[in-house]
């Protein structure tokens, strides 16, 4: 399969501090890719590289074969790249369909003056928005939260709400930070599933990071380990796994 | 069945419609003197400032302190249009139009320097950005304290008075149509995303520069539409009606009425201008009356005694963020 993220040599400093360091890998269409890594390993900011948070101190980002690096965020969302958040941030005071109405605000065509006259085509498009944003939260399973506060939601569904309004940007590739983090085992099964229906219903490539061993090694179909900004393994689960550098960065070198 | 549908007058039409009689038939009657009617209208003013700071402070989420400098703006502008250039007589014939099309030009021109303090929110937040749009309020108000030809300190004197409770009312009702209508749409729903989490919003897609600029330039339009009016009200434009201390009062307005409800800045504005004025009534009264040596200056005392209990008790603001119905469209349907 095509590489649809390409990142070659990309190096980030945070002053003197190497967070990543010369970071190349393909993410490849269509899979479910996983990047993991003890606390600190640079995890997050290879996601706040991609997503245009930060630029990159050396190297490129081509995403379908275009260089994106140093792109503004918002301009590398409507490219096709969505993402969710280690914390959480959603839009809290909003109603859960508003958070993800938001995030088709840009497919949206109506402009300010259509908008204040409410034309009929600035209402229909409103309507349609409106149905299509119903419908993701149906398929999140948050259907009879749509009109509540997003502060009123449980954490779970607030994960679920994040991952539907990255969905709504009509993604390509769909970056999850740690979707897993502060779910029960009953929660972490159901999400496991949701992340294969959304990468088969959707057709979008999944790249994840994750701390939960079960949900990486269940899901992931390509792994690639990093431990202080370097990388130390890359390939099939099976392989990281049993790989000596990956136990002694997650477990500590033998006899030491 | 086919049924012939009349269409549906807005509720906001209606009530407007109503108010505006009822206040018309008090004042034909004289029941409201032309005392009460002059506060009405400040009031009106007020609901204008503040609603279009709302755009700004509370739907947006950026923190301007220097609202008064777009009214400056506006004030200056449509004064000299009317005053300078057109030199209109209170009721010439054709004046309104002229006036109408002055207030506009002095909304576009506040605009216009809106458009240029957006800049700064690009880069900065909270509290780096009220100092920068004080500083911005307060050049401004200097600029004009500094020109001879709209008069300098003594301010622009003789502007033609064209404002009138129709007027005024008429610029009310359209300003809270056109923000609770932007509200209510993708665009006003893009704003508050940057208010709720700025960085989400970026990362859904948002041009959170376009917005926040966008945001400040039509806050900015209505404050100057509101100097435009006050100018046309007062008679005068005057350097010291734009300083930072009423920008603070529009400020108060918004917080107290609830930060980002359109209702409460409407509630708010009334309530404050009529507090601030019945204050000044009652506390004559009850000097007089009990003959206790209190003054003027207890006035403000009670008022921001009155605002901290309101404050106090409900930290939101009157209304929170809720809105009235009679304020909200609904979903298009």
């Amino acid at each position: 399969m095509p590489a649809q993220l390409s990142i070659q040599g990309m190096t980030h400093y945070f002053g003197g501090l190497r967070a990543v360091s010369n970071f190349s890998f393909e993410v490849p269409q269509g899979t479910i890719y996983g990047l993991i890594g003890p606390n600190g390993s640079g995890k997050t900011t290879t996601f706040n590289l991609i997503t245009g948070i930060y630029k990159p101190t050396e190297g490129k980002i081509l995403f379908e074969g275009k260089d994106i690096t140093g792109e503004k965020p918002f301009r590398i969302v409507r490219g096709g790249i969505a993402r969710t958040f280690q914390n959480l941030r959603i839009f809290s005071n909003l109603t859960a369909i508003d958070n993800i109405r938001i995030a088709r605000h840009y497919t949206t065509k109506s402009g300010l003056a259509s908008s204040i006259l409410r034309l009929p085509s600035f209402k229909a498009e409103e309507r349609a928005v409106k149905a299509e944003s119903r419908e993701l939260l149906e398929l999140m399973h948050l259907g009879p939260r749509a009109n509540e506060l997003a502060k009123n939601l449980p954490y779970g569904e607030l994960r679920r709400l994040e991952i539907a309004r990255a969905l709504a940007t009509k993604p390509k590739l769909i970056l999850l930070d740690e979707p897993a983090a502060g779910m029960n085992p009953k929660e972490v099964e159901e999400l496991m599933s949701l992340i294969s229906r959304i990468r088969d219903d959707f057709h979008v490539t999944i790249f994840l990071i994750e701390h939960h061993m079960q949900v990486v090694m269940g899901i992931c179909e390509r792994i690639k380990v990093i431990d202080f900004g370097e990388t130390i393994a890359e390939g099939l689960p099976e392989a990281v796994a049993k790989d000596p550098k990956v136990l002694e960065a997650y477990l500590g070198k033998r006899g030491a | 069945m086919p049924t012939t549908k009349l269409p549906k007058l807005p509720k906001l039409l209606i009530a407007a419609a109503l108010l505006y009689t009822v206040i018309e038939l008090l004042n034909t009657f004289g029941v409201i003197n032309g005392y009460i009617l002059h506060i009405i209208n400040q009031s009106l003013i007020y609901v204008i400032l503040a609603s279009s700071l709302n755009l700004i402070n509370g739907i947006t989420g950026q923190f301007s302190l220097g609202h008064m400098g777009f009214a400056a703006v506006g004030a200056y502008m449509s004064g000299s249009l009317t005053t300078l250039i057109f030199k209109l007589a209170p009721h010439a014939a054709g004046g309104m139009p002229l006036f109408v099309l002055s207030v506009l030009a002095g909304g576009v021109a506040a605009a216009c320097i809106g458009f240029l303090i957006g800049f700064p929110s690009l880069r900065l937040k909270g509290d780096y950005l009220a100092i920068v749009t004080l500083g911005f309020g307060e050049i401004i108000r200097t600029v004009f304290n500094n020109i001879d030809a709209v008069g300098g300190p003594r301010g622009l004197l003789g502007i033609p008075k064209y404002s009138n409770f129709t007027v005024i009312f008429i610029a009310a009702f359209l300003t809270i149509v056109v923000i609770r209508n932007l509200l209510e749409s993708s665009h006003g729903r893009a704003m508050l995303s940057i208010r709720e989490n700025e960085l989400a919003a970026e990362l859904v897609g948002i041009d959170t520069t376009h917005y926040k600029v966008l945001a400040f330039s039509i806050g900015a339009f209505f404050a100057g539409i509101a100097g435009a009016l006050f100018a046309h009200l007062l008679q005068l434009a005057h350097p010291t009606q734009f300083g930072f201390v009423k920008s603070v009062e529009v400020l108060i307005m918004i917080y107290a009425g609830g930060v980002g409800s359109l209702t409460g800045s409407i509630i708010a504005a009334f309530g404050l201008t009529f507090l601030s004025e019945g204050l000044r009534l009652g506390i004559g009264t009850l000097a007089d009356v009990t003959g206790w040596p209190i003054g003027g200056e207890w006035r403000m005392v009670i008022y921001s005694l009155l605002l901290i209990f309101v404050m106090l008790f409900r930290t939101e603001g009157l209304m929170g963020t809720k809105e009235s119905k009679l304020v909200t469209i609904g979903e298009a349907d």
